[in-house]
């Protein structure tokens, strides 16, 4: 009996149910497709490397889930007390016929059971559906082989998602219960008759709490995205504080200003149904200032996140082509031996650590370059800027412009001969000139600067005028990113053996083939590991080396990029749904509510044209105030993750801030539109 | 020619097996500038009547015909345009937007019409100062009494010049005295602005206001009678009989 009630309530209010379940649904599935990731990779053949980047990909999914789960918690718990709200009427009714509190507590009860077992159902098998794909994208992200690819269906990812889920209901179910046994007959019945107290705010209060809220949101806006060097972590702290405060007064205001505004401007006012909606808007408003800034600052974190991520995996991908440009890379010093300057390394012989085990690192490369860099103690990057460092440190505050560090020198012999390696253009300079190459963010710009001058630089004593007044663009050591924050090129008589550096070794392979290759690397690997291996354990003071192939590079710049992207849509794809779902949900009730209002519109004669253009901007405003004002949030946010990840991402925004708006799009406008297309639906009932 | 003819207007609900029958058959004219009040009993069949001539009903078959134009002919948009533009209701229950000060609940018949927000102003004052709500215009719908609000609803029916004015029960929620100054309005309306009002009602002495009275039973027009020359209270005791002829199904209802 129980179970019949329950399910003709949810056929009954199944037009309320629906982007309730289709919620669900959509969490359910995503949930389920991310946490298959690791069941769905296991047949891709991939090599240790991807493994483990699969590894780290599925541990931090693993982790996130957790914060999802919160998230979508808070949405369902949020989303069925909207639910219950609406049926007040029909508990007092339940209640005046006699059924006790724990029989409508156990409707209730059923209701979410039967909603439950349905969403994980339905979610479950899309998610399996999906998670097909998620495969395909995987591989290919890896480019790994998909023939050993058969259906798979996660069962952890089944259980994990069942008992998540099913905590959450159950946290619903005790809420629910809890509501029922504590109300009261009289407010349910009176619930329905809610007064429609028009509540307008003063028009000054409301222009002087949104100037305040504008100027703090600006001091905020400010201190992340215009003088972020001089943050804090105390001042950051505040900055978001204040930012989340204003975006509530914000909202405040503006619901109470927008109608105001609207009113004073008679022509557009009394036009067609425009008071109507704006008064119909304003009134949603006001009641949902809460819900708008959260969704707000969701929308914000989605944003920021969805783009950075993209642009993190972009710059990874583009930067290894450019700046790994050979197989095999190995760099190697011997301590100094300074105790003023413990973190110095200075000389030794990548040909004597192979010596040891009687080896030699050349068998496997057809070309390469073997060659030293110097260092001078007297020239810095604070000597070379000479009387214009107080200038320079006045106008740059960035972290990297701080260290006065030791510039980085080499033969011009060497330079040439890399570049060659490197199939780029190579220089000729006079016994007397030098010349600046760099690709690291930011040091281009700065060399090219101070190189318009053609300032003389004094290195081992000897004075060298530059050849270009422009810094010349090149990596110089192959790495994941651009990271040559400046080399200087000489002259080979103008260095000094005594300030030999690091010992330097760049290589291809002698194969031609992708096998040839993979069996090459796989003893240069080996044959490094070992003869460092002995040499370290036999080195008196400490040695300091890197080791890196371009396979190994690639693998991780790629793993990097993919679990970056993978957070970066598992936790915008949660946020997006969740804001939709609110709003959705508000907005039907919203109108459901106002079908008396639409009948009356009716009757007066108004076309369906112009109800429909009057929901179309209801729905519209409402979705696009807080989509907004997070678009400005992010705007700053990512002016402000440009500054800290300036090392990290290279490359154009562009790119990425169109696909995260066309995520939005596509997901929160999806969301629009259904509640759009479902408000005309309620409001065309009865006719 | 009579502004509004109705022609063998019939009205049937249900399906074949359980056919009911809510207007049969009624066929009646209404001159311009005549205020005429429709009397029955509940279930009598005059607000589906009424509904049909709003064209918020359909007509099982028969013919409405206002001026030149057959009503039961209009379809979708040229429906809405007729109703807003020669058509004004009065509700039982109001029917104000809640959300709307009833200035705005006014303006909205007229900018529906998409008429100029200047023209708009005037004639919400204009029709305020006839109805005696120029105090309440920018008070909301939940801040006026019962009698206020439907003058309120009065003034957006005749704000747009209508036809025709179209009244539900416009007393049945009011108290007696509210119901007496609306009633005053209505001929007020009737005499100086010329407005011609059809109204319908169960209630004898809100339909000795009328010039002419329709007697509804069963769907079917029972008795008509016209004021003539006599005084309210004369005409008032004319409908009683009518009413008494009418028979017990109708003594409820009084």
């Amino acid at each position: 009996m129980l179970f019949k009630i329950s399910l003709s309530n949810i056929r009954k209010s199944l037009k309320d149910y629906a982007i309730y379940f289709f919620t669900l649904v959509l969490g359910v599935a995503v949930f389920y497709v991310f946490n298959a990731i690791e069941t769905q990779t296991s047949f891709l053949k991939v090599n240790e490397d991807q493994r483990e980047m699969i590894k780290v990909l599925t541990t931090s999914i693993s982790a996130v889930s957790v914060f999802i789960a919160v998230v979508l918690g808070l949405l369902i718990v949020y989303a069925s007390r909207f639910l219950m709200k609406r049926r007040n009427k029909e508990f007092a009714l339940y209640m005046m016929l006699g059924m006790s509190k724990w029989r409508i507590s156990a409707l209730l009860l059923c209701e979410t059971v039967i909603i439950g077992i349905g969403s994980l159902f339905v979610g479950l098998l899309i998610g399996v559906g999906l998670s097909q794909v998620m495969s395909a994208v995987v591989a290919n992200l890896f480019e790994a082989d998909m023939n050993a690819y058969k259906f798979t269906v996660s069962g952890s990812a089944i259980t994990k998602t069942i008992i998540y889920f099913g905590i959450m209901y159950a946290v619903v179910m005790l809420r629910s219960g809890f509501v029922i046994s504590k109300c009261r007959l009289i407010t349910l019945m009176n619930s329905g008759r809610r007064s429609e107290k028009i509540t307008m705010k003063n028009l000054w209060v409301c222009v002087i709490v949104f100037l305040i809220s504008a100027a703090a949101l600006g001091w905020a806006y400010y201190s992340v995205g215009w003088n972020a060097e001089h943050l804090s972590l105390r001042k950051f702290g505040l900055a978001i504080i204040v930012g989340c405060v204003a975006t509530f007064f914000i909202f405040w205001s503006v619901a109470g200003m927008l109608l105001r505004v609207m009113m004073s401007a008679k022509g557009i006012y009394h036009h067609g149904l425009n008071s109507f909606t704006f008064r119909q808007l304003s009134s949603k408003v006001n009641t949902t200032v809460a819900s708008m800034t959260v969704i707000c600052l969701m929308l914000f974190v989605t944003i920021c996140t969805l783009s950075t991520a993209f642009t993190i995996r972009n710059s990874m991908n583009q930067g290894v082509e450019e700046n790994y440009p050979v197989d095999f890379y190995v760099q190697f010093a011997e301590s100094a031996d300074d105790p003023e300057k413990p973190w110095l390394y200075k000389g030794g012989n990548i040909d004597d650590v192979y010596a040891q085990q009687n080896e030699s690192i050349y068998d496997e490369f057809s070309e390469y370059l073997h060659f030293h860099d110097y260092i001078d103690d007297d020239f810095t990057f604070y000597d070379f800027m000479g009387d214009k460092r107080d200038e320079f440190l006045e106008n740059n505050n960035e972290i990297y412009s701080r260290f006065n560090f030791t510039e980085t020198i080499i033969k011009l012999s060497d330079y040439n001969a890399l570049m060659k390696l490197y199939g780029r253009e190579q220089i000729e300079l006079a016994d007397d000139e030098y010349a600046v190459c760099a690709n690291a963010l930011g040091f281009t710009d700065i060399y090219t600067e101070f190189l318009k001058d053609k300032p003389e630089a004094v290195i081992y004593g000897k004075s060298l005028k530059p050849k270009f007044t422009k810094c010349i663009e090149t990596s110089i050591y192959p790495g994941m990113q651009a990271n040559n924050a400046g080399v200087f090129i000489v002259p080979d008589n103008a260095v000094s053996e005594n300030g030999q550096c690091f010992d330097n070794f760049v290589g291809n392979y002698n194969a031609t083939d992708k096998k040839g290759v993979e069996e090459a690397e796989k003893t240069a690997r080996a044959k490094w590991e070992n003869a460092a291996h002995w040499y370290m354990s036999d080195a008196k003071g400490g040695t300091n080396y890197i080791m890196s192939t371009r396979i190994e590079t690639v693998n991780s710049a790629i793993g990097i990029g993919a679990i970056v992207t993978f957070l970066g849509l598992y936790i915008g794809f949660i946020f997006l749904v969740s804001c939709g779902a609110i709003l959705a949900l508000k907005e039907l009730s919203e109108s459901a509510d106002s079908l008396p209002r639409y009948t009356m519109l009716r009757k007066l004669g108004v076309d369906e044209k112009d109800i429909s253009k009057s929901i179309f901007r209801q729905s519209g405003i409402f979705f696009l105030l807080p989509l907004l004002l997070a678009c400005l949030h992010a705007y700053v946010g990512m002016r402000f993750g440009k500054f800290g990840l300036e090392l990290l991402i290279t490359g154009d925004y562009i790119k990425p801030v169109l696909f995260t708006a066309a995520l939005v799009v596509l997901i929160y406008g999806g969301y629009f539109l259904l509640t759009f297309l479902g408000s005309k639906a309620v409001t065309r009932e009865q006719k | 020619m009579s502004l509004l003819r109705l022609q063998n207007v019939e009205k049937y609900y249900g399906s074949r097996s359980s056919l009911t029958k809510a207007v049969d058959d009624i066929s009646f004219n209404v001159e311009k500038g005549e205020f005429t009040a429709i009397m029955g009993a509940s279930g009598s069949g005059k607000t589906t009547l009424l509904n049909c001539i709003s064209t918020i009903d359909r007509v099982t078959a028969g013919h409405i015909m206002l001026e030149d134009t057959d009503i039961t002919k209009l379809k979708g948009k040229e429906l809405n345009k007729f109703r807003r533009d020669k058509l004004g209701f009065i509700f039982q229950d109001f029917n104000l937007m809640d959300t709307l000060t009833a200035y705005e609940n006014i303006a909205l018949a007229l900018s529906i019409q998409k008429r100029p927000a200047k023209e708009i102003d005037k004639a919400v004052k204009t029709v305020a100062e006839q109805l005696g709500i120029t105090e309440v215009l920018n008070k909301y719908p939940y801040e006026m009494s019962g009698g206020q609000k439907q003058r309120v609803a009065s003034a957006r029916a005749i704000v747009t010049s209508p036809k025709l004015v179209l009244a539900d029960e416009p007393t049945g929620a009011l108290d007696s005295k509210s119901s007496k100054m609306l009633l005053e309005r209505f001929n007020y309306l009737n005499h100086e602005c010329g407005a011609t009002i059809i109204m319908v009602t169960h209630d004898s002495f809100t339909a000795s206001y009328a010039s002419r009275v329709l007697f509804i039973k069963d769907g079917k027009v029972f008795n008509e009678i016209n004021r003539g020359g006599d005084s309210r209270k004369q005409f008032f005791d004319k409908i009683i009989n009518v009413v008494t002829l009418l028979g017990g199904d109708v003594s409820d209802a009084l």
